[in-house]
């Protein structure tokens, strides 16, 4: 029976060292020990949370630079279009005004040419004229050279008129 | 574990060796007087679970090894202290130890102070209880440093021996624990996240000291108890020991029960007014009952575990013949191997008993 019976002694001895155990442990021993694993935890838990953080950052790193080198690629392509489209009217571009002015040269050498035959036209026909004068001087000093002359010339005109 | 179940077999053997220099030791200090005598299992086996003035090693009778321990007396004539070897191993109340003019005799490990003018203890038969009784001494106020103090403070320098280097360990490398602090950290941490905060929910901070210390208490404590070198002191298997803790608890409970917690005793919600006549006393008797249930079920476990351990190496006494050793030390063993589980297992329920008492004393109101 004095098993379950309980002494005065050990309960006095027990509860003072369950106590002082208590006391420092809670001290010495359990504050710093949590304290050591919850720092411990929450540091864990940050490196994960940033390195999750570090990769989404650079998943959408990535994404954005797939956007931009499809972005580029998109603009070189247009830039290439037009450039050749600018090329291509540029070409056609200078043909026309090539042809352009080719025909306008063409149309000035033209209209000097003709102006240049008819310059030389009046001239010759200026110079005929001016010979013409002359032959017709000489012939008329040499057919008035005697009074026969101015007579046979003289009828021969009124021939001529009379005929008219 | 191999290296357990040996070093358990070895202590085992060890065991069994210091029973039969005792029955030697008994048989040639008592041949004399008797033919033989009968080895009594049941008065060795209770006599070992409980506790004793001096610290028992080796041997019986007048031959045994033991380490004497002080025994502290308050007296009406004041303290009396004096060593527990001046019994000279007697505990059947032969022999008188003069102190300031008292005389003490050590009768079943208990101290009894003779009344004036008595020269030697007394007894005889209660014939209601059918047990001898002291007739003509009394009890002092007994504050002796018997077996289980000594255990205890054994018990307590070894813990903060422990978890002060554990906590020292942290200061040098508050990464990945290693060495000691690597071993008891998961359990810290088990007592932290599967027994205080599942049961007492976001205040369970403020109980963390008290639940650790009573979790390594009574596992190290338990463990202490399985060591046959050092005659397995029944420390937590103690019944006193185990009330203790249990009042305790008892008593960080009460100390922190908020109004919800006494309003559901004194108030039972939802139940007609005329059954709080008996709903109320039940429930108020259900406080004090759960420390009793916590202290009863230690207690009982651990000194079970004591008694199979000894019953079962006792069957090699009882039958005289070593041969039954073949029988005895297997089943010894298993059982051995099975209180390292329950030493463990008790100490996870009573903390977490602790826990959920206390977290029902302080758990928010939500009705």
């Amino acid at each position: 029976m004095d098993l379950v019976l309980p002494s005065v002694g050990l309960m006095f001895w027990t509860t003072l060292v369950f106590a002082i155990l208590l006391f420092l442990l809670a001290k010495y021993a359990w504050k710093p020990i949590l304290g050591a694993v919850k720092a411990r935890e929450e540091k864990i838990n940050n490196a994960l949370e940033a390195a999750e953080k570090a990769q989404k950052e650079m998943q959408e790193l990535q994404s954005k630079n797939e956007d931009l080198l499809k972005e580029a690629r998109a603009e070189r392509d247009t830039m290439m279009k037009e450039a050749k489209e600018t090329s291509i009217r540029l070409v056609e571009e200078a043909k026309a005004k090539s042809k352009e002015e080719a025909g306008k040269i063409i149309e000035d050498a033209r209209k000097s040419i003709e102006m240049e035959k008819t310059a030389a036209i009046a001239e010759l026909k200026a110079q005929v004229a001016s010979i013409s004068l002359e032959i017709a001087e000489r012939i008329l000093e040499g057919e008035l050279a005697s009074d026969s002359k101015q007579k046979a010339l003289a009828d021969k005109l009124a021939e001529d008129i009379n005929l008219n | 574990m191999t290296l357990n179940t040996l070093i358990n077999r070895l202590l085992l053997s060890f065991v069994a060796f210091g029973f039969s220099l005792g029955l030697f030791a008994s048989e040639e200090g008592h041949g004399e007087k008797k033919e033989k005598e009968e080895f009594n299992l049941t008065e060795y086996a209770l006599h070992h679970v409980k506790d004793s003035y001096g610290y028992h090693l080796l041997g019986d009778g007048e031959d045994a090894v033991t380490l004497p321990l002080p025994v502290i007396l308050w007296t009406d004539n004041g303290l009396v202290v004096f060593s527990s070897s001046e019994f000279h191993h007697d505990h059947h109340g032969h022999h008188v130890v003069e102190k300031n003019g008292m005389k003490f005799v050590n009768y079943h490990e208990k101290v009894y102070q003779l009344k004036d003018g008595e020269s030697h203890l007394k007894t005889k038969m209660n014939k209601e209880s059918g047990q001898m009784e002291v007739s003509n001494a009394v009890r002092p106020l007994d504050f002796s440093i018997t077996k289980n103090v000594f255990t205890l403070f054994v018990l307590a320098i070894l813990i903060l021996l422990i978890f002060t280097s554990v906590a020292k360990s942290y200061k040098k490398n508050p990464n990945a624990p290693k060495g000691l602090a690597g071993w008891m950290e998961p359990l810290i941490v088990f007592v932290r996240d599967d027994i205080a905060i599942p049961n007492i929910g976001h205040k369970y901070a403020k109980f963390m000291p008290y639940l650790l210390t009573v979790f390594f208490f009574i596992w190290i404590g338990n463990i202490l108890g399985l060591l046959p070198f050092i005659s397995n002191p029944n420390l937590t298997g103690s019944f006193t020991v185990a009330l203790t803790l249990a009042l305790f608890t008892l008593i960080i409970l009460l100390i922190n029960a908020n109004k919800g917690y006494w309003s559901h005793i004194f108030m039972p919600p939802g139940m007609p007014k005329i059954l709080w006549l008996i709903l109320v006393p039940i429930e108020f008797a259900g406080v004090f009952i759960k420390a009793g249930a916590l202290t009863i079920r230690l207690f009982a476990n651990i000194t079970a575990g004591h008694i199979i351990v000894i019953s079962l190496v006792g069957i090699i006494f009882i039958k005289g013949n070593i041969a039954w050793a073949g029988l005895s030390v297997p089943m010894t063993l298993f059982i051995s191997v099975l209180e390292l589980l329950v030493a463990a297992l008790q100490a996870y329920i009573f903390t977490m008993l602790s826990a959920l008492f206390i977290g029902q004393a302080v758990e928010d109101a939500h009705h």
